[in-house]
């Protein structure tokens, strides 16, 4: 009998906290998602550039920024940005403190895979555009990019997925992102179990959609190689 | 129309091109040849910049570079003096992103600026002209190495160059897909297409060019009709790398 009221009383909670979390995932998780990796992508090609440029300045700035980003927490740099930075008299909103952090880190990862990608195309192309008359930059958005698009997309990927479940981490600067949500039903019904696992299986939905339009993207950037 | 004066190129301390001088006249067929690492392919990179001279002067239709050591040439006259040229590599390098005819309607529309169909009909136009009308829309990948070495003579004619730079065109092919390309080059050569042609294609050389190079340890050691070199040569050397290839 008494096994019977707590499977109803999960089945309830389940039942009553699936759709405020997934709303709580559309309308934050992804946007901030979405939002951070572009704008960490541009991050991370702008990087890219000044570290091929060969400007010394830039490619110092470049590697520092990388450095510093890569070498500590995601974790301790939301705290900076969001606890950290009013006592200089810096105020930032939770959200837009989030996608900072998160633009910040995509953009130093994701500069390495972009710098690799473009120095894997053969010094070949770069030739064969300039001796069409290109300049740099219409060899690098005609010829390069795109072949470096490719070369990229499995590993961009890979830390897009890792970006939809860092996400989570903004629960704990105040984002009401979908674990926040989940943390806040658990403090009032005490189901830890039960909801940090119906969590889980959100964002495990939400990366194997993701998953399967990289694999989309893959074959339709690949159908000049096969044939 | 090109006139090398005293060209030097050095990579780091190794001295590729000690001095060269050389006048190719409009319409003339050049082919360059010698040993490998005489400094054959280096001094056609020079005309068109991929390699910049460490000391001399070119000149190229409109356009004289002076090259000092150190003292960069500018990008924008970079470009406009590259643009003169047209140049064939011996690895193709087509786009293999793009199909045959957006390889050569690439430079049409993005550097001469021209619309698309204006581009495209150019662009058929020259396919047709190297025998790959039918190939228009395949990618690079799904056709041979004669056919992209053929699109990549549509592309470079596609800019119409004063002069087109062959790197050792057909050095890459199997050798039943030699003729085809070179059938492409004759033809040019016959409607008077400048051409400076970096070849091992002695065959090629003897019945297509007007004048012939021999290059050896980055000097022009002696130039000439195909006849003159091939037949009364007096240099040792030209001798030696002649007697080498046929045997």
């Amino acid at each position: 009998m008494f096994a019977d009221e707590r499977m109803d009383r999960i089945v309830d909670i389940i039942v009553n906290s699936f759709f405020p979390m997934l709303k709580a995932g559309v309308a934050f998780t992804v946007p901030l998602t979405l939002v951070s990796f572009f704008l960490g992508l541009l991050l991370a090609l702008l990087t890219a550039l000044a570290r091929i440029s060969g400007i010394k300045l830039l490619d110092v700035i470049a590697r520092f920024y990388v450095w510093v980003v890569r070498g500590t927490p995601l974790l301790v740099q939301l705290f900076i940005i969001f606890y950290g930075l009013p006592s200089i008299g810096i105020t930032i909103s939770p959200l837009p403190s989030a996608i900072i952090g998160f633009t910040l880190s995509v953009g130093a990862y994701n500069s390495e895979i972009i710098r690799a990608a473009i120095l894997s195309i053969s010094k070949g192309q770069w030739e064969a555009a300039y001796s069409i008359g290109m300049s740099y930059p219409q060899a690098l958005k005609r010829i390069i990019l795109p072949q470096a698009t490719r070369v990229s997309v499995p590993p961009l990927a890979n830390s897009f997925i890792s970006l939809v479940k860092d996400t989570s981490l903004a629960a704990t600067i105040t984002v009401t992102e979908m674990f926040r949500v989940a943390q806040q039903i658990t403090a009032t019904t005490y189901e830890p179990l039960v909801l940090y696992c119906l969590a889980g299986f959100i964002y495990l939905i939400f990366s194997t959609v993701l998953s399967n339009a990289q694999g989309q993207m893959e074959k339709r950037l690949d159908r000049y190689v096969t044939g | 129309m090109i006139e090398i004066k005293n060209l030097h190129k050095q990579f780091g301390q190794t001295e590729v091109l000690k001095g060269i001088d050389l006048k190719i006249e409009e319409g003339n067929t050049v082919c360059i040849i010698g040993p490998s690492g005489s400094g054959k392919t280096t001094l056609l990179r020079c005309l068109n910049l991929l390699e910049t001279p460490t000391k001399g002067t070119i000149k190229l239709g409109k356009f004289s570079l002076d090259f000092q050591d150190k003292k960069p040439v500018p990008k924008d006259k970079v470009i406009k003096f590259r643009q003169q040229t047209g140049m064939v590599f011996q690895g193709y390098n087509l786009f293999p992103h793009m199909t045959a005819l957006e390889n050569v309607m690439e430079g049409l529309i993005y550097v001469r600026k021209q619309d698309k169909e204006a581009s495209r009909t150019k662009a058929l136009q020259l396919l047709e002209k190297v025998g790959l009308s039918e190939r228009a829309n395949h990618y690079p990948s799904q056709i041979s190495g004669g056919q992209q070495q053929r699109v990549g003579i549509a592309r470079a004619m596609a800019m119409e160059p004063e002069v087109l730079l062959f790197d050792e065109p057909t050095s890459a092919l199997d050798p039943e897909l030699v003729g085809e390309v070179l059938k492409v080059m004759k033809e040019l050569a016959k409607e008077g297409m400048t051409m400076v042609v970096v070849t091992h294609e002695m065959n090629f050389a003897r019945e297509a060019a007007d004048k012939v190079v021999f290059i050896d340890k980055g000097v022009i050691v002696e130039e000439g009709t195909p006849q003159q070199i091939f037949e009364h040569t007096g240099h040792e050397r030209t001798l030696q790398f002649l007697n080498k290839l046929c045997s």
